[in-house]
């Protein structure tokens, strides 16, 4: 098994700023938000981080992404680590998550053009990506449409879509289906299963347990920035739903730390 | 374009032209944006600065339509025969208390009151031991028709009073067409323009920035639609460069605009001095001059506006957090109009945007020195740099661009 990512003791805490002290109702200065989480994913696999809100799940994605640094400890895309070589791992990965807008005011297919120079892929290519993404997704007839009077659902694959107009061997999805009808929903997981059978490896974050169980080969369980659990699918479910041993795993981290049980 | 990957284009800086071409593409597609950017400031200034003149000029004109309603008490002979040289019509009047009445009234514009004989008394009026015979003129201040007519009467009648001593003459033959003033045409605009240009391009160049800069820093941070591009392996100094150069591109063409409106309406502004006034006292290398130093203060003035912005969390914090800035470039553009000239210090030519004020007092009154414009030109790069330098800074930093 290659090893696509090598994650090793990512720490990163948050300065909490006095208006999220209020809306968060908390006197704490500082949120750890990931707290020592070590894990590795292998080439041609679907890794699925699963926790509750606030976790630490997109914080971690987003220090694999390059576009936060953690405090302490690293992490290795395919051996680039980004520390220290954040304009490598840029190029190596896709990422999505949906906080990345696109700008209202372009079209999907100026934009298509746009994301494809920045990451310097051949025009022809480029040409031949375009034909088949739009089309997997259903994108060819809002191909002119400018981003502002396009669906949730379409603006979310046209933003899948340009998170990969460089074809990268590694991707990262937070909450990929998030907010999407079932229908959409159902094209970009049978999308995931594609990419993991043309050889690609994944990275998503998801608190739908069904959505785990349906494409993941391995998973992480992340509670309260800890990494409670990581092995492959059929270890950690062991006959169970992936929901009862979450539940489990649950009761038993908060019998530990005194926290309240579910 | 270049299409084609040339050798070595991984070495970084082919990423600043693609953010430039979208920043165009975002900018020159919105036609509404084009519109209120680069042709109202233009069509505006024209229009304002255009009227104001014509409301000028008609001020200090007399209305040959209506013209002014003139009573006379005792009127002289010799006044009569200079009335009747003007096209000022009178009527001669008995009642001077119903004509004041009418004066108040607005109905009638000015009387004027002789004393009985006074064609006599001047002639026997010699020394200054007795009174001078005296003319009252009445009028109206709040009638414009009253107090034009009362100027012109006053003027009239002061320049018969020394025709009468006629000791000796100032300027006669300016009538038989001998000019007196000996300015040229260069010295009168060089002289108005360095006074107003200076201050009126600044804050041309000023709101140009203002139009564009906030919207494409801090409204993309906002709409997180910046995140997207930090991602990509785009670099972050072509970001900032690539942002900071279209950006002042789209800048100075908004200033230009303004500029052009300005020039366009000068003469109409300036009214009767309009002839002596024009933009073509200056030739191609001022203008050259003047464009290279108004590109490097908007490549000055972009830079600072996107460190203000990157800072912002939305357009409207950009856009008040701007204030101080505004306010600064205010005060140095205002040293323009404190007269004595250009700064003559080479030394003072490096202080960033006072240079460039100082600078164009200098090319507008024809008085600059190549040297200190070229310095000011310099100066003005090399702090772009330093501060584009400073927005690559920001744009690499989480807290900066991340913090919620
Ligand atoms: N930029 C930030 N500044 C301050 N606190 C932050 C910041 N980003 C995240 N946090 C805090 O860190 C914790 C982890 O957040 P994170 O977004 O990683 O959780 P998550 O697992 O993705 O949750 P969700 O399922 O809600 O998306 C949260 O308590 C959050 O409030
Ligand atoms: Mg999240």
């Amino acid at each position: 098994m290659e090893e696509i990512l090598r994650v090793e003791n990512l720490r990163k805490t948050f300065q909490l700023s006095q208006k999220q002290q209020k809306l968060e109702h908390t006197r704490e200065k500082k949120r750890v938000a990931v707290d020592g989480i070590s894990f590795s994913a292998y080439r041609g696999e679907v890794f699925g981080l699963l926790g509750p809100n606030g976790a630490g799940k997109t914080t971690t994605l987003r220090i694999l992404a390059s576009l936060i640094r953690p405090d302490e400890g690293d992490a290795w895309v395919q051996g680039c680590s980004v520390c220290h070589e954040p304009g490598k791992v840029r190029e190596k990965i896709g990422f999505l998550t949906s906080e990345l807008k696109l700008e209202d005011f372009f079209t999907p297919n100026y934009l298509f053009d746009f994301f494809s120079q920045l990451h310097s892929v051949e025009p022809q290519v480029r040409e031949q990506r375009k034909k088949e993404l739009f089309h997997t997704f259903g994108i060819e007839n809002f191909a002119e449409v400018k981003v502002a009077n396009l669906s949730t659902g379409m603006k979310q694959k046209v933003s899948l879509v340009i998170s990969i107009v460089h074809d990268p061997d590694f991707i990262i999805f937070d909450e990929p289906t998030n907010g999407l009808d079932v229908l959409t929903a159902k094209v970009v997981t049978d999308f995931l299963l594609d990419l993991k059978r043309r050889g690609k490896s994944i990275l998503l974050s998801t608190h739908i347990f069904s959505l785990a169980e349906s494409i993941c080969d391995r998973v992480g369980i992340i509670i309260n920035g800890k990494m409670i659990l990581c092995d492959t699918l059929q270890q950690v479910t062991n006959g169970d739903t992936l929901e009862n041993r979450f539940f489990q795993l649950y009761n038993a981290y908060a019998q530990e730390t005194g926290g309240e049980q579910v | 374009m270049n299409r084609k990957k040339s050798p070595g284009s991984g070495a970084g800086g082919r990423n600043v032209w693609t953010i430039m071409k979208k920043e165009f593409a975002r900018f020159f597609g919105d036609k509404k944006l084009v519109f209120t950017t680069l042709l109202l400031p233009g069509l505006l200034i024209y229009a304002v600065y255009s009227f104001m003149g014509e409301g000028i000029t008609r001020q200090f004109s007399p209305d040959e339509e209506n013209p002014p309603v003139i009573y006379g008490e005792n009127m002289p002979a010799s006044v009569q025969t200079i009335l009747d040289q003007t096209s000022l019509p009178w009527q001669e009047t008995q009642d001077a208390e119903a004509v004041k009445e009418e004066i108040r009234e607005k109905t009638a514009d000015l009387l004027l009151v002789f004393p009985e004989d006074f064609d006599r008394q001047v002639e026997a009026y010699q020394t200054s031991e007795e009174p001078a015979p005296e003319i009252q003129i009445f009028f109206n201040s709040s009638q414009s028709s009253s107090q034009s007519a009362y100027t012109q009467i006053r003027e009239l009648l002061d320049q018969y009073e020394t025709g009468l001593a006629n000791k000796f003459d100032v300027n006669r033959s300016q009538e038989t067409g001998e000019p007196f003033d000996l300015a040229t045409k260069e010295d009168t605009t060089a002289q108005v323009f360095s006074m107003l240009l200076p201050l009126l391009l600044m804050v041309f160049l000023f709101s140009g920035c203002m139009a564009v800069v906030p919207e494409s820093i801090a409204g993309e941070k906002e709409r997180g639609t910046i995140a997207t591009l930090l991602v990509t392996p785009v670099r972050r100094w072509e970001l900032a460069v690539g942002k900071i150069l279209s950006l002042s591109i789209i800048a100075l063409l908004s200033g230009i605009s303004s500029f052009a409106g300005t020039i366009l309406s000068l003469p109409k502004l300036m009214g009767a001095a309009a002839d002596s006034m024009s933009a073509s006292v200056y030739g191609i290398s001022e203008y050259l001059l003047l464009l290279g130093l108004v590109l490097s203060t908007v490549l000055v003035l972009t830079a600072l506006m996107a460190i203000i912005s990157s800072f912002a969390k939305s357009v409207k914090e950009a856009g008040t957090a701007v204030t101080p800035l505004m306010i600064v470039v205010m005060f140095l553009a205002i040293t323009s109009m404190m007269g004595g000239g250009p700064a003559q210090d080479v030394l003072l030519y490096m202080i960033p945007l006072y240079n460039t004020v100082q600078s164009m007092v200098s090319i507008f009154s024809l008085q600059y020195s190549m040297v200190c414009v070229g310095v000011a030109i310099v100066s003005n790069l090399i702090c772009s740099v330093l501060l584009a330098y400073v927005v690559t800074r920001l744009f690499s930093s989480e807290k900066v661009m991340f913090t919620r």
